[in-house]
């Protein structure tokens, strides 16, 4: 039972790390324009499919050595995938979203499902086609799953800890996760754009006043948030072996979930949101008892606690003393 | 009034609608050119995108090619039949869709199709309104044909045949595969859907009263892709195998993500997984799969349809159900060879073959193809395929008691 319990622990931490770095994205996003950006799950899955083809690019490597995996092919994949990513979260904002900016807060939501919707199925329907000209030989299409390649030393591998089994992929989740979370704090913290983006949220128009360009601050904080999604849809790869189009719907509404119960617009609440709601999945999993318990009543457990968390803290685990804006 | 423009619009969409699926007396097939060929459309309903399009592919292809074969030699005198496929995406409101556009279709004059149970639910009632003929290749729930409730079968649907199995046979087999293989403890996990249900809920029942235990029963959302904190509560309850049932896009990363977190048992499934994307999306050696029927390619009768299929240039295979929906599709044409002589256009022959399909009896690709009163297919062969070397290799066929 001892076992259970912090196998379990592992496979929740290693979950809720990934949902914590897709839900930094729409924290960031919310705290600064307040809009819920529908569209991040797509940015999360676009991420993935931006370190695949990389990988194609580099000529499928698959008998690279581990030390230059690790030290080359992976980070060469996370920064292709970032490109991917960031790239699309910009154009979106340009496009989607800044025409909206001054528009009832309804519009900007409606046209971030219709970001959602396009982003799916335009990798669905051209991934791997060159436009006007027709399929790249070679290439597999994306209208269902595609296998991620491995990456040696990280793919596969587990270390026995007890009677607890800890894959690579998951600490590779989780180190991710920690690289990052320091990272943001030093951006928000230490330099001029993150303390920018900070004013920004607080007050966008005395921002302005003080000489702070807006609308580049925003775009920071689109791209910020697209570059740690990015990171999680290799993770997401490389946990589970294959991508596909639709992964970023479901992820996406976990993480928006875990971002809305650590306080929607905190990055730290971000974090513990994701974590909490990874491990309320893997325990009532297996520690809730009678029929109530399986598998099958996970999600309704997460949001149980997601509900118990709202009522008596509104504003979410982290999230600000005082709501002035819902 | 835009207001007033938008209801306009609605009512017009519904009336037309109404017209179209209803019994209207639109006879705009068969003009009435006397000697002129006649048109004669079969739908196909099937996910044609998606994650199982591999097995919906592979059912029109096979479709298209029945339809070849019988133009080629004129099997039905005056008549040239045509193939109308619908990609239903695996879901039911999508299939709904199709089988309401091809029901409206006067020249459509029966359906090979769904792949999936649960869209075959949804398909049927509109086709069977419209008395359209259907003949899945592929759906194993036992309710289709025997209603909801097993003690007091009732057929639902009289315009519904299948040329496959049920899981009422499926599941049982299996378990007497894995008790046969000295295997007493199973877990079961199913993705909620109407198909991987059925199949596990069959299979408990045979399994238990085999003498075999049951050591954990999960589930699955079909949309996740982390299993781990269900392996890990399966894994400490120490089954010797994994009975699965849904579909490959989940079973072949959860096998793969069984065996990374050290449960190295084989999974075993029903038709759903015996698909080459199942090993290609982390299936091992080991795993073990039911299917319908004898393997495809051991069969004399179904040689010609394999050597004809590649002959036919499709840029898919033939994939799992492929046999299964040329002899649909068979029997389809078959039962048309008479409502079809006498009749003035497809329309008015739509009930004509219905009822003349219950007479269908020929030997397909399959083996026999013909149907009980259930519309049940006679034939009840099954085969376990198991994984080995990265293919799926038949392992054992044979006849459920």
């Amino acid at each position: 039972m001892v076992e259970l319990f912090f196998q379990q622990l592992i496979n929740g931490l290693s979950l809720g790390a990934l949902y914590a770095l897709i839900a930094v994205g729409y924290t960031v996003v919310y705290g600064i324009v307040q809009l819920i950006n529908f569209a991040h799950g797509e940015i999360f899955m676009i991420g993935a499919f931006g370190a695949f083809v990389t990988w194609m690019l580099l000529g499928r490597p698959t008998d690279w050595s581990v030390a230059t995996s690790l030290l080359v092919l992976l980070p060469l994949m996370i920064i292709g995938g970032m490109v991917a990513s960031v790239a699309t979260a910009v154009a979106t904002e340009r496009f989607a979203y800044r025409p909206l900016r001054n528009a009832p807060r309804l519009a900007p939501l409606i046209s971030a499902i219709g970001v959602s919707v396009f982003l799916q199925e335009f990798v669905r329907l051209f991934f791997g086609t060159i436009p006007f000209v027709g399929r790249i030989p070679g290439w597999p299409d994306a209208k269902s799953a595609v296998p991620f390649p491995s990456i040696p030393g990280i793919s596969g591998q587990t270390i026995q800890l007890g009677g607890v089994l800890i894959q690579m992929p998951a600490i590779f989740t989780l180190g991710a996760l920690a690289v990052s979370t320091v990272f943001l704090w030093y951006f928000v913290n230490r330099t001029k754009t993150g303390r920018a983006m900070v004013a920004t949220s607080q007050d966008p128009d005395t921002a302005r006043l003080m000489g702070i360009n807006v609308d580049r601050v925003i775009v920071a904080a689109f791209a910020v948030g697209a570059a740690l999604a990015a990171v999680a849809g290799v993770a997401h790869g490389l946990r589970y072996g294959n991508i596909d189009f639709r992964m970023g719907f479901l992820a996406g509404l976990k993480a928006f979930t875990a971002a809305v119960l650590g306080g929607i617009g905190n990055i730290n609440g971000a974090v513990v949101g994701g974590l909490v709601l990874g491990l309320a999945e893997a325990m009532a999993t297996t520690f809730i008892p009678g029929q109530f318990g399986s598998s099958a009543w996970k999600d309704v457990w997460a949001f149980v606690l997601l509900i118990l968390v709202l009522v008596f803290r509104p504003q979410g685990l982290l999230g600000a003393k005082v709501v002035d804006r819902a | 009034m835009n207001k007033r423009i938008y209801s306009l619009a609605g009512v017009a969409v519904l009336a037309a609608s109404l017209a179209l699926t209803g019994c209207g007396a639109r006879t705009d097939a068969g003009t009435g050119g006397g000697s002129a060929t006649k048109v004669a459309k079969i739908g196909v309903i099937a996910p044609m995108s998606g994650g199982l399009s591999a097995m919906g592919l592979g059912m029109k292809n096979s479709v298209d090619l029945a339809i070849k074969q019988a133009n080629a030699s004129n099997a039905i005198p005056g008549w040239k039949l045509e193939l109308a496929a619908e990609d239903d995406q695996a879901t039911p409101d999508v299939g709904k869709n199709a089988a309401t556009k091809l029901a409206s279709d006067d020249q459509v004059v029966g359906v090979v199709g769904t792949l999936n149970s649960s869209v075959a639910q949804v398909v049927t009632p509109v086709l069977a309104a419209a008395n359209i003929v259907q003949v899945s290749p592929a759906n194993t729930n036992p309710t289709l044909t025997k209603g909801a409730d097993p003690a007091t079968p009732k057929r639902p649907y009289a315009n519904y045949f299948r040329t496959c199995t049920t899981d009422a046979v499926q599941g049982p087999f299996a378990a007497q595969y894995l008790l046969g293989a000295g295997i007493k403890k199973v877990a079961t996990i199913h993705d909620k859907k109407a198909y991987g249900q059925g199949l596990v809920e069959a299979f408990t029942t045979a399994f238990k009263a085999g003498g075999g235990e049951v050591v954990a029963a999960e589930t699955i959302n079909p949309d996740d892709s982390d299993f781990s904190a269900v392996i890990s509560k399966v894994k400490a309850a120490g089954p010797a195998a994994v009975y699965y049932g849904g579909e490959y896009p989940q079973a072949g990363p959860l096998s793969k993500q069984m065996k990374a977190a050290g449960l190295k048992v084989p999974l075993m499934g029903g038709d759903g997984i015996y698909d080459g994307k199942f090993i290609e999306l982390g299936g091992t050696d080991g795993d073990l799969a039911t299917s319908v029927g004898a393997p495809v390619e051991t069969l004399d009768s179904a040689k010609a349809f394999v050597a004809a299929y590649n002959a036919g240039g499709y840029a898919e295979g033939y994939s799992a159900y492929g046999a299964y929906a040329y002899d649909a599709a068979n029997a389809i044409i078959a039962s048309l060879k008479t409502s079809l002589a006498s009749a003035a256009d497809a329309k008015s022959a739509r009930s004509a073959t219905v009822t003349d399909m219950a007479k269908v009896s020929f030997e397909g690709a399959t083996g026999k193809v013909g149907f009980d009163e259930w519309g049940d297919s006679v034939s009840r062969v099954l085969t376990v395929y198991k994984v080995d070397g990265g293919k799926w290799v038949a392992e054992k066929t044979g006849e459920l008691k």
